[in-house]
């Protein structure tokens, strides 16, 4: 992106800034009540690690309960409280948020040139909000759990689970109103708050990605909250919505539960494949192949998503020709996303590769993505979704998808922009192991499941059929390498924050405004607003020179 | 069972069909997979920062080729659906001339019926080469009927009859899993299929107790329960006759039209008030609670076979 702003950054090349973000307010009062969207950012990073700290703790114990075939460590009833609250955590707690509510909230303004987001009060009520309902989730974990899947089907959740359905079903119902005021904090942010010049098709692609990703937050997260209400009513009151015993109908909780939360799958993809955009290009030295297509792409499936809910209920007792029209359109939003990465790979044809940590990530994640949406197609598939829906087939897909996609573009992203945030870098070689040891921890974890769930495995099983062994010893073992990968990050990111080597403002030397500032990046985040005058990633591959990444 | 396997074993028709497109996928998946990543290894050695590879020229798109690659997909997933959605058709839609089996699910066991009146729980004997289609409900929460060596699975929800069918042709025993998470002992709601030459599943639904027909039971349900003080053509109530009545349209009070099948016979017993036949008045009581899963299923058993009777003439 050119910028008028290029020629303070070349004073500050090389430097630590010590008028930063970071410096100007000491003391824990200075971020709780800071309404800057980069401490925001920070305080949103420590608070979903959290969750993905005891979330990873529940599958760990999974994975090494599953190891035999029959129970060894833990009972029937707290192995099921276990997967409930893995899913309830990393959906709603760590996946949602992850990417928007840290990356987004840290980077968005910058990158489009602002002093910050449209409504920096409302910025932080959100994350105060998020508090809130995970701390009622946490308060439901401590009080004995749940034990309905992260699904909550009813009529199990309303009438038959004997545990603490209600207090969770809270903490999701009160999160959600935190992830509606970011979303609609983003879109203001993006529509009002761009430096001069910076159109509409000049925008990086994250900042669409995030765009698409919020139109989804403030439109589908309302239906979410809606459906939990009405679990609490039937729960407590008895009122006859979902029991049949009541009158009710269990399966038009399915449909309001998907009507949400398959949109959320893409809440929690698409903001992953806004970073993925910016690191191929960053370390590609070129231009997105395709920018258009590539951000129309993130528009579709905003708006087909919300289309395919059906598909997770083909053998629900749901009509024949529903579930037909429910396949069709979700065989059509594999086409954006392939789209997407037809587009990064022709991206790095003719491009000067660097294979610096967070271009590792991103080649992971196409990897990973790819064989994710593959996989996909199986499930859109109305015969063979009959077979392999409710098995591992299942968890492998949407793992590959969440875990393989989002978590290694949230690391990736994270690694991008770690130099910005904190003004240091880390070791770069501890990077690069990091993301191949994930890579294959990843792929040993879950590769297994997809022949696990054809086999006829199903998930949610405590016990299991001796046959199955071999596969969950596999995934276990992969769960313990990837274990390493995640904590590495963890570790290393802690040391650089004070020990790492300075960074300097803009040390991949990439072209997007939030580089045109030092780092860490004051206050305000530009000295004086940038003004914009022509597209992105004006990247030159012929013109590349070597990035000075070598460690201490 | 007990040895390592890559695949389940293949002991339907429908496992056939859905193999097929299976393997389909998993080509186009790994054709796919060539497709994107052999050109992003191959990109990544030619262009590696510093190769001397030639970079002049770059191109950042190309109408032609996003088309290409927007619309091949297109059509290709297209042709997947159809595949897929036939043989969805043929696995959904309930055959005509199966051997009768009703289940009820319930936390944590399959109570199963055979037509004969044979009971089982948690297996299922069935004889090889004949199609065999279950009537299935829930007593409390959803369950699901999952028996992966023949490739098909559907929900059973409380408040509904759903159906399932398959034609074993592989005799053997495999797994019947409960697929939708049920409560804490879900793992354990898991029983067997045993697939029998026809002259064993013969002999094996002769043995044990003799019992009656689910029909016969029914039929005795029927007099015992005071269905037949109203419903029998003989009865001074002004109740509708059963006769000639099931799969046939049934005119409403409020002046639309049901086909009476399982569902609304169901529905009749347990919510009399929900449909009213044209004519009659809202005079019956509801069965709910006085009547298990397995009575209501017997009674609407009864009530096919008369229904497939010629109507009485009425008086």
């Amino acid at each position: 992106m050119v910028s008028d702003a290029t020629e303070i950054d070349i004073k500050t090349a090389g430097e630590f800034a010590r008028e930063n973000y970071l410096s100007v307010h000491h003391g824990v009062g200075s971020w709780l009540l800071t309404k800057d969207h980069k401490r925001i950012g920070l305080l949103y990073l420590f608070t979903i690690l959290i969750f993905f700290l005891i979330a990873s703790i529940a599958a760990a114990l999974m994975r090494i309960e599953l190891v035999t075939p029959q129970p060894k460590l833990v009972t029937s009833e707290t192995y099921n409280k276990l997967f409930t609250i893995h899913g309830v955590l990393m959906v709603w707690f760590f996946l949602i948020p992850s990417i928007p509510t840290v990356l987004g909230n840290f980077v968005l303004p910058m990158m489009i040139g602002a002093r910050d987001v449209a409504f920096p009060k409302l910025n932080l009520m959100s994350w105060y909000i998020f508090v809130a309902g995970g701390a009622l989730a946490l308060w439901s974990l401590v009080h004995g759990g749940v034990d309905t899947g992260w699904t909550f089907y009813t009529p199990y959740s309303t009438t038959y689970a004997n545990t603490h359905v209600i207090s969770m079903a809270a903490g999701v119902f009160v999160a959600g109103f935190s992830t509606i005021i970011t979303g609609m904090n983003f879109m203001v942010t993006t529509h009002k708050m761009r430096a001069p010049g910076l159109t509409w098709f000049r925008l990086p692609l994250f900042v669409w990605s995030l765009y698409a990703t919020s139109l989804i937050m403030v439109l589908a997260t309302p239906v979410l909250a809606i459906t939990l209400a009405l679990i609490s009513v039937e729960r407590f009151w008895g009122v006859g919505i979902f029991d049949p015993k009541l009158g009710g109908d269990p399966v038009l909780f399915q449909h309001l539960f998907w009507f949400y939360s398959h949109p959320a799958v893409y809440i929690m993809i698409l903001p992953g494949m806004g970073v993925i955009s910016e690191l191929i290009t960053c370390f590609s030295r070129k231009p997105i192949y395709g920018y258009v297509w590539v951000g129309s792409a993130s528009m579709a499936i905003a708006v087909l998503g919300f289309l395919v809910w059906g598909h997770h209920m083909f053998v629900s007792s749901q009509s024949v020709y529903a579930g037909m029209v429910f396949s069709i359109l979700s065989f059509l939003v594999a086409v954006p996303s392939g789209i997407k990465v037809f587009n990064w790979t022709a991206t790095l044809r003719k491009g000067s590769i660097h294979f610096a940590t967070p271009m590792l990530y991103a080649l992971g994640f196409i990897g990973l993505f790819t064989i994710g949406g593959l996989t996909g197609l199986f499930l859109a598939a109305l015969a063979v979704d009959v077979h392999v829906h409710d098995t591992y087939f299942v968890i492998a897909h949407f793992h590959y998808i969440m875990v393989g996609g989002m978590v290694m573009a949230f690391m990736g992203g994270l690694h991008y922009w770690w130099p910005k945030i904190s003004g240091r870098l880390y070791p770069e070689l501890a990077g690069k192991l990091a993301a191949t040891i994930t890579f294959i921890g990843f792929n040993l974890t879950f590769f297994p499941q997809f022949i696990l769930g054809y086999l006829g495995q199903p998930r949610r099983y405590h016990v299991y059929p001796p046959e199955f062994q071999i596969y969950h010893v596999l995934s276990t073992a992969g769960a313990s390498i990837l274990g390493v990968g995640y904590l590495m990050p963890l570790i290393y990111f802690i040391w650089a924050w004070k020990h790492g080597r300075v960074a300097g403002p803009n040390p991949w030397r990439a072209t997007g405004l939030e580089w045109q500032t030092p780092s860490p990046p004051p206050e305000h985040n530009f000295e004086q607003t940038p003004v914009v005058t022509g597209p992105p990633y004006s990247y030159s591959a012929e013109k590349d020179v070597d990035l000075d990444l070598a460690s201490i | 069972m007990d040895q390592f396997r890559l695949f389940p074993p293949q002991a339907s028709t429908t496992s056939h069909e859905v193999d097929a497109l299976f393997f389909a996928l998993t080509l186009i998946s790994l054709f796919f997979m060539a497709v994107i990543f052999l050109p992003i290894i191959f990109f990544s050695v030619k262009y590696r920062r510093g190769s001397p590879a030639d970079r002049s020229n770059p191109r950042s798109g190309s109408f032609l080729i996003e088309s290409g690659w927007t619309i091949g997909p297109i059509f290709l997933s297209l042709g997947l659906f159809a595949w897929g959605a036939v043989a969805y058709f043929r696995i959904e839609r309930r055959p005509e001339n199966a051997i009768d089996v009703e289940v009820v699910g319930r936390q944590w066991m399959w109570k199963l019926q055979h037509a004969e009146g044979k009971r089982e729980i948690n297996e299922l004997h069935v004889p090889l080469n004949s199609t065999v289609a279950m009537t299935m409900t829930s007593q409390d929460v959803i369950h699901s009927f999952f028996i992966p060596a023949f490739r098909v699975k559907q929900d059973v929800v409380p408040g509904k009859y759903t159906g399932e069918w398959f034609k074993p042709t592989r005799t053997g025993e495999y797994h019947i899993f409960c697929a939708q998470y049920c409560g804490t002992q879900h793992s354990r709601m898991i029983g067997r299929v045993v697939v029998m030459e026809p002259a064993a599943y013969e002999r094996w639904l002769k043995s044990g107790e003799p019992t009656e027909s689910i029909v016969q039971t029914g039929e005795r349900l029927f007099r015992d329960r005071g269905c037949s003080g109203c419903h029998a053509p003989n009865s001074q109530f002004h109740a509708p006759l059963l006769q000639g009545l099931y799969r046939n349209p049934v005119p409403l009070a409020n002046g639309t039209m049901v086909t009476a099948d399982d569902q609304y016979l169901r529905d009749s017993i347990l919510q009399p008030g929900k449909q009213i036949t044209a004519g009659y008045q809202n005079i019956m009581p509801s069965f709910a609670g006085h009547l298990s899963e397995e009575e209501i299923m017997q009674l609407i058993a009864y009530l096919k076979y008369i229904g497939n009777q010629p109507p009485p003439s009425q008086e």
